[in-house]
């Protein structure tokens, strides 16, 4: 049980402290690197490239691994349809990233950093979500 | 460290925290088997989705974000930085939260850990909603909204 607990804090503490650092929950930082036809800030995709560099490193070691460390087993995705509803919904989330300049990661980082803003965002963000529950019909 | 031709760039905090990103995700996956993917995890933590992830687990995780971004801004001191406002971050947030359900995942489960494993899903999400995110801040410069202060 404990396990169970730990492993996603540490994971969420690490997750928490290099979206700071990296200018993620600044969102003048991340409408920057949005600006791309304007005054283009490149900073965002350093971020990415360091993150997707040590992930894919890590996928790397998880393919030799007969069951995660601290767990029964990999619960991993593996649908490789592309759907119009995996397009639109990506194409919404790109226009309100857009708008405010924050993603879920930042936004629940930021409660830390300007508690108000954040949680007005979040608040939102979850109100969202729980409206796309309510029209699938499993509220 | 300076980028030439940006000069209000950080490449070198932008990687630091990145490779932070990346070992947070390399954690959760080897870990705990799971994808580091906040929308998911946190929609499963409040309750709006169905996931074999421990609830208990979803909560670390969420309750991890600002925990780690305190940490750091407690070392640094740096004040805090310019957000929308309140009207703009509620429809942010509403189409956020919608488009990320509807599109199984944001910038961390797409971003970070679809692309780099090649998930062809993932790379369509991802192509996808940064140009959507390219042309929503185009569109907004165009009509002279003005986000932060």
């Amino acid at each position: 049980m404990m396990r169970d607990i730990l492993v996603p804090l540490v994971s969420g503490t690490i997750f928490g402290a290099g979206l700071t650092i990296g200018g993620m929950t600044d969102p003048a930082r991340v409408r920057g690197f949005l600006d791309l036809f304007g005054d283009w800030d490149p900073t965002l995709a350093f971020v990415m490239g360091g993150a997707v560099l040590v992930m894919a490193l890590a996928w790397v070691i998880q393919r030799k691994m007969q069951r995660p460390a601290f767990a029964e087993g990999f619960s991993l995705p593996d649908r490789s349809d592309v759907t119009p509803r995996l397009v639109g919904g990506s194409a919404l989330f790109g226009i309100g990233w857009g708008i405010a300049g924050l993603c879920p990661g930042p936004g629940f980082a930021a409660l830390a950093i300007a508690p108000g803003s954040a949680a007005i965002f979040v608040a939102a963000m979850l109100a969202g979500m729980l409206a796309v529950r309510l029209m699938e019909g499993r509220g | 460290m300076t980028l030439p031709g940006f000069p209000e760039a950080a490449p070198l905090p932008g990687l630091i925290g990145g490779v932070l990103i990346g070992l947070a995700a390399a954690v959760m996956l080897l870990g705990a088997g799971r994808i580091a993917g906040v929308s998911g995890i946190a929609a499963r933590a409040f309750g709006l989705a169905d996931s074999s992830m421990p609830r208990a687990g979803a909560w670390a995780f969420v309750i991890g974000l600002p925990l780690g971004a305190w940490v750091v801004t407690d070392q640094t001191g740096s004040s805090a930085p310019d957000f929308a406002s309140p009207v703009l971050l509620v429809i942010a947030g509403l189409i956020v939260g919608i488009g990320t359900r509807l599109g199984s995942g944001c910038t961390s489960g797409h971003g970070v850990c679809g692309m780099s494993r090649l998930s062809q899903r993932s790379l369509v999400a991802v192509a996808t909603f940064m140009v959507t995110g390219f042309a929503t801040v185009a569109a907004m410069n165009a009509l002279g909204i003005e986000v932060l202060g």
